[in-house]
Parts: C-alpha cells; structure tokens; sequence
C-alpha cells in the first residue's frame, strides 16, 4: 500500500501515482514507482534518500529535465492545475524559470564558464522576454544583493572561476529566484560545499522561502540537513516511499525501519567515546613540514604561490587513529600527500619509527613505500578499470617480490576479509558497488603490511549507510591488525566516530588539536568552534538510536 | 566469453573484418585468376566495365586490365598502409609515452623534436624522402611512417598527462612499482582506445599518401597499387569513370573495413562494455 496523503487547497505541487520507466539493461525497471506527494504552499519539503534511490527522478520530471529513454508511464504531476506530464516541450519552457526555478549541485559547473555572472541571470529575463537589457541588469544587481554576495557590483562583473563555491552556489539561487517563481527545486544544492559555507547557504535558502512565501522542495541524503531546513520530509528508498511526513515525528520516532537505519548511521548523533590515548612511543613524527606549491609564470604573468603546509607538527603513536579536519584549501591532503610521499615536502621531517622519509628519493624510497600505504577517496577512480581486482591487490606485493601465485592468493585472502569474498579476485573493477570499491582499496592497503595507513577522505564518496558499513570495517580490522590511521576528513562527524585525537587544519596551518572528546566538548579555537556549530542538524531533535 | 566473441557481438566489426579478409583474399588470389602482370596491355584502351568477356571492370588509358590491377593493389596497399601504421606506431607510442609520463625537460626535449617533424609540411616531406632514398616500397613506407608519427606521439602524450595523476596510479606508486611497470601496465592499456581509433584512420590515410605519391611517378615501378590507378585515371576521369571509380572504392571499403574492426576491437579490449552487453 503506497504511502499517500490528502490534496488541501493550499497545495502548489502535487505528485500523484507517478511511474518513471527506466530504459532496458538498467538495474531495476522503474526509477520511482507509485510515488505521491505534495508540496504546500510556503513550505519546504525535503526529500531524502540515499543514491540511485529516485528522489531526484520526479524532480526531473516536473521540470521536464528526465533523461534520454527515461519516461514517466503513468501518474500525473499538478502544479497549478495543470498536468505537467501533459505539456508539450514549448509549454514546459515556458513554465521553467518563470513559476518552476531550480539549483543544481554542482555549482562550478551549472554555470558558463565564460560568461560574466551579471550577463547569466540577465539571461534568465532575456529567455522570457522580460524587460529591456538595462532593466535587467539592474534586476540581476538586486538579485545578487537580496542573495548576499559580497560586493555585488563587482560580483556582477565577475567571471564563475573568480567566486568561491559558496558565491556561486549564490549566483544559482539568484538565477533560480530571478522571476520569483512559485516552486524552487533545490538538488543537493549543498553537497559540494564546506560545511560553514553549507550552513551559511541553507540559511539563505530558509530566509528566502520565508520572504518571498516560496515553496521549496529540496532534494538531499543528508538527514542532518533535512533537521536543519525541512517542514515536511519524504523518504524515498530504491524508487518508492518509505516514509512521509512532518520533519519532527519523523525525525524523532521512525515508524519505518529504512529510516530509523538511516537516522542511526548518521555518525553525528554520538558524542566521541572516551578513548584510553596510549603512551607509547610514536610511530610517525611530523616536525616542522613545509609545502608551498609554486604555479610557474607565464611571458607576463608573476609566478603564484601557495602555502599548502606551514611548519605542521604531529605525532601519532602505534595503533592511534588520528582525525586531520579542515575545509577545503586548508592543506590536510596535501598533508596525507607528503606522508606517502606522493608530494616532495619542501622542508621538515617525516620520521616513521626513526626513519625520515621525507628526502628519500628514487629507489631509496620506493624501498620504503610498503611502510605507508593510502585508501583513496574516489572508489570509481582508484581502481584500474583494466586491472582484475585480485591483480589490482597483488601487484604491490608482486613489485616487491612476492611470487605472482602467492601474491594472488594472499589477495583472495585479503578480499575475504574485508568481506568481498575471494571469488572477487577474478571480476573487473566495475562490476561492483562503490562501497565494495572502497573495500577493494581498503584490502589493497592492507595487502602490503603497512605500518600506518592514511585514508584520503576515505568515506566522503559513499551513502551514509555505506559510509557506517565502511567505518565499522576499519574499526575492527584497526582493532585486529592493530593498525595506525591517519585519516582525513572535512566531515567532523565522521572523525569523531572513528578517530583517537582530532587535529583541525586551516590555510596549511594546524589551528587546534586534541582527543576526539576535547575536541568536541570542549573546543579552544573559535575556529573549531565555528566548524562544530556548522555541522547540519546538531541541535536539532533526533530520535534516539536504538 | 573468449576475445572473439566479445569481438563479434559488435556487428559492425564482424562486418568489416568479412570485408578486410575478401580484400585479403583478393590479394592472395590475385596471382591465381590473373597470372599475367597487371601492367601488360592486353585490350584496346577505353574499354568499359562488363563490355568485353575477361575484362569486368574494363581496360584503362592503355589498354590493361583494370580488374587485374585493382587485385594485384591490394596487396600493395594493404602492405604500404598496415607496415607504415605499425612503424609510425612504434615510434610514436613510446615517445608520447616517455614525454607524457615523464614530463618536465624530457617533455620538452621531446616535443621539440616532434614539432621539428609537424613543422614540414607531410607530404612534401615525403616526397624528399622517397626522391632521395629511391622509390621502392621500403622507402615509400618508411617515408609515410617518418611523416605520420608525430600525431600519435601527441595523442599519446595528451593521454598519459591526463592519466599520470589518476589515483590508481598513484596507487600503483605508492606500492612500489617501478616507472616501467606502470607506464606499461597501468596507463597504456587505458590510452588504448584512442590510438585504435586513430591507428586505423593512418592506415587509410597511408593508403592515400601512397596513392598521392605514385600519382607524381613516386611510386615504385614494379608493383600496381590502387592509388595509381586513381592518379592514372584522374585526368581522364569525365570519359571513363570506371577507371577512378573502382580503385575508390576499394580503398573506401578498406578503410570502412579498418575502422569496423578498429571499433570492436577498442570494445572487445574494454572489460566493462564487454561484459555490460
């Protein structure tokens, strides 16, 4: 029995019975099946699911954006009366825009590139006809000052490449609101930005729904911002409603148990655990590590520096996982980069048990990779799409000697624990998931008998419930291999759940460091405290996890 | 799934490897049905196609016969296109290789000496070489492989720069492997693709230097090709087609064939589309 509600008479959109057909080949034959909802007027509705899930599917489909053999086969899409299904092409356009505005996730690339951003909303007039050129850039002016870009008459003037990701994503939703329209589509609007940056946009998002009485149906996977801004919540799970409802009863008590599954592998919700910080001599002593990337100039241009590490000082000791937290651009990767040795640190020390690596060079280091291995952070580009996974596994062992037939083995191995199987061996990156990718690089780390491990934004590519799954595996095999992790995030969530001491990083700068626990409870910085205040959905109610 | 199969669920491919083995067939069979040398004349000139028996494509300018000489090119052309592409091939792979993957001076150092090459213009270059050399067929193909590597050397550059930093290369690094294994190993099997595709248009392109070449009496005297034949005919092109028209098309299906199997190689080679289908 689909989850339904009643049609009221402030009701702006309302989905009924939708079916979206997926081409032949595709995993499952419909992208969104029986689904039904509406969105009030003046309110926002979240809908909420983890990928391939559909929820974007019938957003698509009231904008008229579906995809290539992807078709809505039965049900009706209402907006103001009108079957939106039942438009032609030219209608659709139309009605884009104009009462349907929309924001896409990635704002770098949801904007020309070439154009000036002044020149972009003015276009969204132009497309409907409306004032003359003049009018319409003071229109895109007021825009830009009602969504709060800093210095809006340059920001007119500005090319996309100039703005930060947040000033962009602000250039979208001034596009959007351009022509006031009635409904706004929002599409993980936020995923691709820093936290304080998400926060600050989500802000902007609720006060402008609140001004202009807008609708807003905003499309995430993240329950912690559905706490943050949703009125009402749709959960959608392989194409179909699991739950729908107003955000409180949801959020605090369940009804089904996708959504309470869902709720629980948010690691936000735990305070760290107090952990024993063992004292015993360290592993890795960073002294002093300095990185400064130089762009080379052109015939006229001055070179361009940038200060990835300055003077970054930590130790880790045996069997301790240590958080590096920072934004982007503060220079944690480059930090885990240097520590493999896949950045030449300028100056400093890179001690592992004594041993400095960081001026090894050439042979000399390739002896010593074995020590420090990665777990990268894209699971589909990490991988060789021409490699056999148990290949993939061996061949560390194999460049450093082991035998081809006792190397595979030792890889089917390392496939059955991380849970994969060690049939896995003989199938092609591809094949599987992107959870079960990053399980393949996990065993790929670990085949080598590394010392200390650094996980690159290991987590940060999966669905929540994956993203659990993944931390519980390095959890345990951390605890039977006695491991030591250098793991880096931008998500504080995350490094609380798994880390032992967290060191938050800003502009290559180690701002404040500390346990897990210190770090959160107690924060020195303002800077932490900053970043601990813009985690989504912190002091919202969440129901207790079971 | 053997290689083969994978091969032959493209159709295309299947298609244009039937064409490219009759075409292989016409060459080796040539000696068989046509004993004679395809350069004696044998008819009076000017003779259409399907006008006389023994002689189905007609006879050209001076009296020989053209289906003789369309069977006797194939061989020359298949040889002159398929040689120079593996040379250009061998030269080109391995440079862009070394440029893309090593960058920096060795980068420059090699660019340099490629855009050396890109700077003369192809064909007249080619025809120094030939000219100097003596033409014969070695020196034909060595002067169309001489012309034609440098863009491999730069797809192949352009490929390895945007692979080098991929993160499973970086992962093959970080384990140890040395710079040998994972130019071999990780990158080139990725650039695959590409070179294919453009490996099999050289061999087309080959096949019309050559042509272009015996056009202006580079070519080498004992052995008819297909492109003279068409730079033969050209001139007289209005009064009797058939002349310019056969040898067309079989170097318009050789290339179609080439492409074909080019394509559901690159497939056949890709282990995700292959095992999608």
């Amino acid at each position: 029995m689909p989850i339904t509600e009643n049609q009221s008479a402030d009701t702006v959109l309302s989905i009924r019975d939708l079916n979206i057909s997926l081409p032949k080949g595709a995993d499952r034959a419909l992208a969104v099946e029986d689904v039904s909802y509406e969105v009030k007027r003046g309110e926002i509705m979240c809908v909420v699911g983890e990928s391939g899930s559909g929820k974007s599917m019938a957003a698509n489909a009231v904008m008229g954006l579906l995809p290539k053999g992807v078709n809505a086969t039965h049900g009706e899409i209402l907006f103001e009366g009108q079957d939106l299904l039942a438009l032609s092409e030219k209608q659709h356009r139309a009605l884009r825009g104009l009462k349907i505005g929309m924001i896409f996730q990635e704002p770098m690339t949801a904007l020309n590139p070439l154009m000036r951003v002044g020149a972009q909303i003015a276009e969204v007039f132009e497309a409907h006809g409306q004032f003359t050129p003049k009018e319409r850039q003071a229109r895109a002016l007021e825009l830009l000052i009602e969504v709060g870009i800093p210095q809006p008459e340059k920001a007119i003037r500005a090319y996309p490449f100039e703005l930060s990701g947040g000033q962009r994503q602000r250039v979208m939703i001034a596009m959007a609101l351009a022509l006031e329209p009635i409904l706004l589509i929002a599409d993980e609007p936020t995923t691709a930005l820093d936290v304080t940056t998400q926060a600050q946009i989500l802000e902007l998002i609720r006060d402008l729904q609140q001004r202009r009485g807008m609708s807003v149906m905003f499309i995430t996977h993240d329950f912690g911002v559905v706490a943050e801004i949703a009125n009402r919540v749709c959960v959608m799970r392989h194409g179909k409603i699991v739950e729908l409802g107003d955000v409180k009863p949801v959020l605090e008590n369940p009804q089904d148990a996708y959504t309470q599954a869902l709720i629980a592998a948010i690691p936000s919700n735990a305070v760290p655990p107090h952990r024993e910080t063992s004292q015993v001599a360290p592993l890795l002593e960073i002294k002093q590590l300095n990185k400064i990337f130089r762009s080379r100039g052109g015939f006229l241009k001055p070179s361009r520096e940038v200060r990835a590490l300055e003077d970054v000082s930590l130790t880790l000791a045996r069997g301790e996982t240590v958080g590096i937290v920072g934004e982007s651009g503060s220079g944690k990767s480059t930090l885990g980069r240097c520590v493999v040795r896949l950045e030449h640190p300028d100056s400093g020390e890179l001690l592992l048990d004594g041993v400095n690596l960081s001026q090894l060079k050439g042979d000399a280091l390739r002896r010593e990779r074995h020590r420090v291995q990665m777990i990268f952070q894209d699971p589909y580009a990490s991988l060789n799409p021409r490699t056999k996974v148990g290949m993939a596994i061996a061949q560390g062992p194999i460049a450093n000697g082991t035998p081809k037939a006792a190397a595979l083995k030792q890889a089917g191995e390392l496939l059955d624990m991380v849970g994969l199987g060690a049939s896995a061996v003989e199938r092609f990156p591809h094949e599987f998931s992107g959870g079960q990718r990053q399980r393949i690089g996990i065993a790929r780390a670990l085949a080598l008998n590394p010392e200390l491990i650094v996980a690159d934004e290991a987590v940060s590519a999966l669905d929540v419930s994956i993203q659990a799954q993944v931390l519980e595996l390095l959890e345990e095999l951390k605890q039977r291999l006695s491991l030591s992790l250098l793991f880096i995030t931008h998500d504080l969530r995350v490094a609380a759940h798994i880390c032992d001491r967290i060191v938050v990083m800003q502009h290559g700068r180690i701002v404040e460091q500390g346990s897990a626990e210190q770090i959160f409870l107690a924060p020195k910085e303002a800077y932490t405290q900053d970043l601990l205040k813009a985690i989504p959905g912190r002091e919202a109610p969440v129901a207790a996890t079971a | 799934m053997s290689f083969f199969a994978r091969f032959a669920q493209n159709r295309g491919a299947l298609v244009g490897l039937i064409i490219l083995l009759l075409i292989i067939a016409m060459a080796i069979l040539a000696p068989l049905l046509f004993p004679e040398s395809p350069w004696r004349m044998v008819q009076r000139p000017f003779l259409p196609p399907l006008s006389q028996d023994g002689f189905p494509l007609g006879t050209d300018t001076m009296g020989r016969n053209v289906a003789s000489g369309l069977m006797h090119g194939a061989w020359v052309s298949l040889l002159i296109g398929l040689v120079s592409t593996s040379v250009a091939l061998l030269i080109g792979v391995p440079l862009g290789a070394i440029a893309g993957y090593y960058g920096g001076i060795i980068d420059d150092v090699l660019m340099r000496f490629t855009e050396f090459f890109q700077t003369i213009p192809n064909f007249a270059l080619a025809i120094v070489l030939v000219a100097i050399m003596q033409p014969s067929i070695t020196s034909i193909v060595l002067a169309i492989a001489i012309v034609s590597w440098p863009p491999v050397a730069r797809l192949v550059r352009a490929e390895f720069m945007s692979l080098r930093n991929r993160e499973y290369v970086e992962a093959a690094r970080l384990v140890g492997q040395s710079n040998t294994t994972i130019i071999l190993r990780q990158i080139l099997p990725n650039t695959l693709s590409p070179i294919i595709v453009l490996a099999s248009l050289m061999v087309a392109t080959a096949i019309l230097l050559e042509s272009a070449l015996s056009f202006l009496g580079l070519g080498d005297p004992n052995v008819m090709s297909w492109g003279y034949m068409i730079g033969a005919a050209r001139t007289v092109i209005r009064q009797a087609w058939w002349l310019s028209f056969f040898p067309g098309v079989a170097i318009l299906l050789t290339v179609l064939a080439l492409n074909l199997v080019g394509e559901g190689l690159d497939d056949a080679l890709n282990p995700k589309l292959s095992r999608e289908r």
